[in-house]
């Protein structure tokens, strides 16, 4: 059992040890969809969406394959889980509310292959956290992706405005920037001490 | 005949390595590519575990490519991908415990990397089974050499040591920065513009070339 405070976990897993510009999981979707600010803020809520729900499903599924003594499945199951969770969720939404099925598009399938989703069962799992924390941690780490996301696609939007070398168009200066993010975000480590 | 067929065969490795480099021209597979090569042993590592499972399941995949309805392939990839994950993490932790910690769940992260699946969907599915284990070591060596590119470049400044073994001796004041998550942007970044430099040149003298010619 971890001992970490609730509070600790969510503020652990938003800023200090984001996703994205600390743990490095996320990054595809990261450059790949984070060119406008209106598809990014979507991107976000739809990650968050899944994540809280793959965090209860891969907790339940873990206590399940401790008790039957089989931990060589988990990354097979984990990433069944996350698929079928997506696919679900996917279903759901177009069911209930058509205006955000359409809203969010393309970009919830796409979820299924984004790490960070695989990356909040794994660590949950590798840092013993319970129930609770896990929904915490998820959702912690969940709007971290977003706050990233949103953070980038304002800055690559004024980016599109100034003049950037031609070589460095594209993958180049978006990495330049997420170094320079990464490095604020950085700010946050004295946070950790708790 | 023989010849030009394994010409091509050539070809289908060596396009991994330069032309289609996974790393560098696709941009794919960043995650563990910025998150684990912080120093060369362990860009090495997982380089090779990459390598193995990007092998062994594009074999599988284009063995059994033809038995596998169109609608639940990218299902079964992902399933045999993840035996092989789950493999490679057992012989890790079997290996050096060290290692294990270093690269953590990063490896159960391997199935998710889009340079993976991307070979399986792309590659593995319309070709024969020799072809597809041709294509997938050209990519793993792609991606192993952009992953040495990067550790080597952010050990090198960081910590001044190259596997480990100090380069500078005792006066040089290490960049800690490149050890750091920031500087992993920014040496990929440095990478992406120097391979962009050269191809612009490269475009450049072309285009004087025809000129020239005209």
């Amino acid at each position: 059992m971890n001992s970490a405070s609730l509070w600790f976990i969510f503020i652990d897993s938003l800023l200090i040890n984001n996703f994205v510009l600390a743990v490095f999981l996320g990054i595809c979707p990261f450059l790949g969809v984070s060119g406008k600010l209106d598809t990014a803020s979507r991107m976000g809520a739809a990650v968050v969406f899944v994540m809280l729900v793959s965090s209860a499903l891969t907790y339940g599924i873990n206590l399940l394959l401790v008790h039957l003594d089989a931990e060589y499945l988990r990354i097979i199951s984990y990433i069944v889980v996350i698929a079928s969770t997506v696919q679900l969720v996917e279903m759901f939404i177009k069911k209930k509310s058509p205006a955000l099925f359409r809203a969010l598009g393309i970009y919830l399938p796409l979820i299924t292959t984004n790490c960070a989703v695989l990356g909040v069962a794994m660590f949950q799992t590798i840092r013993d956290y319970n129930f609770v924390q896990s929904i915490v941690f998820s959702l912690g780490a969940g709007l971290g992706f977003t706050l990233a996301l949103v953070i980038m696609s304002g800055i690559r939007e004024q980016l599109n405005l100034s003049d950037v070398p031609n070589a460095a168009k594209g993958t180049a200066v978006a990495l330049m920037v997420a170094g320079i993010l990464s490095m604020a975000f950085m700010g946050f480590a004295g946070l950790g001490s708790n | 005949m023989s010849e030009s067929s394994s010409n091509r065969d050539i070809q289908v490795l060596l396009n991994g390595i330069w032309k289609e480099n996974p790393v560098f021209v696709q941009v794919l597979g960043m995650c563990p590519t910025l998150a684990v090569t912080n120093s060369v042993r362990n860009a090495i590592a997982m380089g090779v575990s990459t390598v193995f499972v990007l092998v062994m399941s594009s074999m599988l995949v284009a063995m059994v490519r033809k038995i596998v309805p169109k609608q639940v392939r990218i299902a079964t990839y992902i399933l045999i991908i993840s035996t092989f994950v789950t493999i490679v993490d057992y012989v890790i932790k079997a290996v050096s415990i060290p290692v294990y910690k270093a690269l953590g769940p990063f490896i159960a992260l391997i199935v998710v990397n889009c340079i993976i699946l991307g070979r399986a969907e792309a590659f593995a599915s319309k070709n024969t089974v020799y072809r597809s284990v041709l294509d997938a070591i050209g990519m793993g060596i792609g991606f192993c050499i952009a992953l040495v590119c990067l550790g080597g470049v952010r050990e090198l400044l960081g910590n001044g040591s190259f596997l480990g073994v100090p380069l500078f001796g005792p006066y040089y004041e290490p960049w800690v920065i490149f050890l750091l998550p920031s500087g992993g942007f920014f040496t990929l970044g440095a990478w992406l513009l120097a391979f962009s430099l050269i191809k612009e040149r490269k475009a450049r003298r072309a285009a004087q070339e025809q000129e020239q010619s005209v």
